[in-house]
């Protein structure tokens, strides 16, 4: 890794950082810009953000970090912290392409071979690869463990036969991070499952589109029949499936911090959500002068202040002491129930406007509150559900027994 | 006030810790691991004084009464930040001594007393000298500034008159620092044990056994005048005191949603019904990964509020949110303890009672969530 930079050369990096993106973050395209990676719906809206992804690659502001001989920048991690502050402070769109960069890259640059590392990982970066992940299926999905899609191997191949569903940017992407079953003769459901990098463009692999509960686009259901791949698409040894996937969901759920750097999500402008409520009325009154709505309103802001505060003390360590793993792994679960009550709440705040969605030109903020609430369910049902967080942390934090 | 959520930290403080707030922490953690395992608990609540007068000792002798005394007075000369981890520790263990009010009186005294007043109380108090306060009254109400009791100029000094109740440790205490209005000012005023006569003092019946606390009687009390603290000052202090004391009660309330949440976990692990841990049960298993999650956002709360203590504006909002998300936190936490120890939790011999009645007398006194979400409600919106 590159060594350690000095204050004065963080500061200089910054100010070009900061230069950058002021001149270059995007405004607003005119058209409805997804708040995250699982949201991309039209043409345009794909197009205008690999754009983005690639631009600010380009730029060395992302996967300034990672090697050089893979694409990277080759800088300390620490410059990447500040370019993602910074395309934060610019409020710039998301990075597309989260599956790549967040999960797959981290996991190759991980345990993936030389080759591997120099296959993908610039093409991620660039965003001219797009990838997604195949792990739910229509009979699996929490139970991921009891994966049933059949790999079997043939020669220097691999035929892969049955179905992922739930496949954000699935009719988009060039990979997929697989988790397949080779066997069904192991101790136990995970010995069997294998996990692989495998293409989407191959005969006997067809995508179909899912709308979803906001009206738009963004996930498919992916069939496998006799699908070829290459042997080479195995990442590690058969049976290695479970163990792989599972540090790929720790990059997913956030239990591990982001390498490449940019972002997948918009944050949720919580202090617009303060905004909303002054400029809504009740009985001719400003809504936050009723004491119900202020101390509904103080609570949520005590949850934003509180899940900000955990995540500075995770990573001080005599301030975690009892339970090291405690707050990494309930990130995801508080986060996004905090999400999920936060824009649930604030659409009441809009009285008989409450009725309108996304496009009417009377809805408020063109209905972002709504789409904010509807998509919130993405994020408390996708990359495990807040039940299994739930589960997760019981069993593993607080060591209590796994149910039969 | 401008945030957003990803700023929202830069403007309500963030977190950080010194050398000395962990060192502390650790000593406290053993200290009180093994000074107040739970069967000493209970012997302690059939005692008429309630602690352990040796262990009240050690206590002195380790120096915690004076971490947020300054060396002039006879201190450490840290902050109130290095003195939470001790209380959350001592929270943790249920462990009752006159820290907390010898703290707060010590912080009272900073704040609004003299040269003079200073000098002789602050050693006295880091010696170990209970020194308590009489604050609240038969109104009932959280609000400091709502004082009825009175001091009349009378002679060199002043005679007063009124009612104070929930005087803790007042029974031990050397001093008591009390409110009180002159000529309709709020004031407060430093009343020596030696001044008040046996009768004035009545040992309450309070929610929280472990604790000792008693109503006084300021009816013919009489002080010297240079018994009152500083005029201009007395509003401030009255504030300072109300945040000192959320601090610690934060503090104290965090240690107790651990050990409310730790000991139920035993429980669920051990007990078996219809064949099954009960532990496996989701009905149960769900609610203590929520209180667990609620515990360590309180215990976020508190450490950035210990941390931030004292800094203008932001200090004061980590602090509300630190008590009201630490009564959150412990109240839900201790009201499942008992629930999930079945018919067990409904004895007195389970600990979940101990900590649900610690719970509710955190939350009577300076204020409960609800009344510190009001007062952020007005410093945040
Ligand atoms: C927007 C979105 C994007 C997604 N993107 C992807 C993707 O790119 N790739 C991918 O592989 N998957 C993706 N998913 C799928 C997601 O991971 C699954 O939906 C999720 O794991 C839940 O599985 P399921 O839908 O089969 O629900 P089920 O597992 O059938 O769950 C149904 C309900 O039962 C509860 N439940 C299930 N088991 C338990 C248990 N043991 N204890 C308590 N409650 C339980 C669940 O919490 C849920 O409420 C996405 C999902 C969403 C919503
Ligand atoms: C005031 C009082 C008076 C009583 N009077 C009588 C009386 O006169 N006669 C008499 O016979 N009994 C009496 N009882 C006993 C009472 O019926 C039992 O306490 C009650 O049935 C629970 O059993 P338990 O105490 O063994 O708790 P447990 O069964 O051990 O339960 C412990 C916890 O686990 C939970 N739990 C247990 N099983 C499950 C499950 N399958 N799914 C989800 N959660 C589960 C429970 O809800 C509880 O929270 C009395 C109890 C009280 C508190």
């Amino acid at each position: 890794m590159a060594s350690r930079p000095t204050a004065a050369e963080l500061a200089e990096y910054e100010a070009q950082a900061d230069a950058w993106f002021r001149e270059n973050t995007p405004k607003d395209p005119g058209f409805m810009l997804p708040l995250t990676f699982m949201e991309v719906s039209t043409d345009q809206q794909f197009e205008f953000l690999c754009a983005w992804q690639r631009k600010v690659y380009e730029a060395g502001y992302l996967g300034a970090s990672w090697p050089v001989e893979y694409g990277g920048g080759g800088l300390h991690p620490d410059f990447q912290r500040i370019a993602t502050k910074v395309m934060k402070k610019y409020d710039g769109p998301i990075m597309l392409n989260a599956i790549g960069i967040g999960w797959a890259g981290p996991l190759i640059m991980d345990i993936g071979s030389e080759e591997e590392k120099k296959k993908y990982i610039k093409g991620m970066l660039n965003a001219e690869d797009i990838w997604c992940q195949g792990f739910s299926e229509p009979e699996n999905g929490s139970d991921l463990g009891n994966a049933q899609l059949k790999a079997v191997r043939d020669g220097d191949e691999y035929v892969l036969n049955g179905s992922k569903i739930w496949t954000s940017l699935g009719d988009r992407a060039k990979y997929m991070i697989l988790l397949a079953r080779t066997s069904n003769d192991g101790p136990n459901k995970y010995a069997g499952l294998s996990f692989f990098l495998s293409p989407m463009h191959a005969p006997g692999i067809e995508t179909r589109r899912i709308k979803k509960l906001t009206g738009e686009y963004g996930f498919v259901q992916c069939f496998f029949t006799d699908a070829r791949i290459s042997a080479e698409c195995l990442m590690g040894n058969e049976g290695d499936g479970w163990q792989i996937a599972m540090k790929t969901l720790e990059y997913e759920r956030g239990a591990k911090v982001n390498l490449a750097g940019g972002y997948f999500l918009k944050e949720l402008d919580a202090m617009g959500v303060v905004e909303l409520a002054r400029q809504s009325q009740r009985g001719g009154k400003p809504l936050l002068d009723d004491p119900v709505m202020k101390d509904r309103m103080v609570d949520f802001m005590m949850d934003i202040q509180a899940l900000n505060l955990n995540n500075q003390r995770r990573r001080m360590g005599p301030l975690v002491q009892d339970r090291p793993m405690g707050l990494a792994l309930m990130n995801k679960l508080a986060r996004t129930e905090m999400i999920r009550e936060l824009t649930e709440f604030s659409i009441g705040f809009q009285g008989t406007r409450g009725g309108y969605y996304v496009d009417d030109p009377c809805a408020v903020d063109n209905g972002y509150w709504h789409r904010s609430y509807l998509n919130s369910f993405s994020a408390t049902i996708g990359g495990g559900t807040s039940e299994i967080q739930r589960n997760i942390i019981a069993e593993h934090v607080l060591g209590l027994p796994k149910g039969r | 006030m401008a945030f957003s959520e990803g700023n929202l930290a830069d403007h309500l403080g963030g977190l950080s810790y010194s050398e000395e707030q962990i060192e502390l922490m650790d000593v406290a953690t053993s200290f009180c691991r093994d000074k107040s395992p739970i069967d000493k608990v209970r012997k302690l609540i059939a005692d008429e004084r309630g602690y352990d007068p040796a262990v009240w000792q050690e206590i002195v002798d380790l120096g915690w009464l004076g971490i947020a005394v300054p060396e002039a007075q006879g201190g450490v000369g840290l902050s109130m930040a290095e003195v939470a981890p001790i209380a959350e520790q001592m929270g943790r263990r249920l462990l009752a001594t006159p820290f907390a009010t010898c703290t707060i009186a010590a912080q009272a005294l900073l704040a609004a007393g003299d040269e003079a007043q200073c000098g002789e109380w602050l050693p006295r108090i880091v010696a170990g000298e209970v020194a308590t306060l009489a604050l609240t009254e038969p109104h009932g109400d959280w609000n400091l500034d709502h004082v009825e009791a009175t001091a009349k100029a009378s002679g060199d000094g002043y005679v007063l008159s009124g009612t104070k109740q929930f005087v803790t440790y007042a029974k031990d205490a050397a001093l008591v620092i009390a409110s009180v209005t002159v000529e309709g000012a709020v004031r407060l005023v430093l009343i020596e044990r030696s001044a008040i006569p046996d009768g004035a003092l009545r040992r309450e019946i309070i929610i929280d056994e472990t604790k000792r606390s008693y109503e006084l009687t300021l009816d013919g009390i009489t002080v010297p005048a240079s018994a009152l603290l500083d005029a201009g000052r007395s509003g401030t202090a009255l504030g300072q005191i109300e945040l000192a004391s959320a601090l610690l009660q934060a503090a104290e309330m965090c240690g107790g949603t651990q050990s409310a949440i730790d000991y139920t976990i035993e429980y669920l692990k051990t007990r078996k019904q219809f064949g099954k841990l009960i532990g496996e049960y989701q009905a149960l298993k769900h609610p203590i990964t929520n209180a667990y999650v609620g515990y360590e956002k309180a215990r976020s709360h508190m450490l950035s509020a210990a941390h931030n203590f004292g800094q203008q504006g932001v200090g004061e909002i980590a602090v509300r949110m630190a008590k009201a998300s630490a009564d959150k936190a412990y109240s839900f936490a201790a009201d499942r303890a008992v629930q999930f120890h079945g018919g067990f939790g409904f004895t007195h011999d389970c600990d979940a009672g101990l900590y649900r009645r610690s719970a509710i007398w955190h939350a009577s006194q300076y204020g409960d969530a609800a009344w510190h979400r009001a007062k952020l409600a007005d410093l945040l919106f």
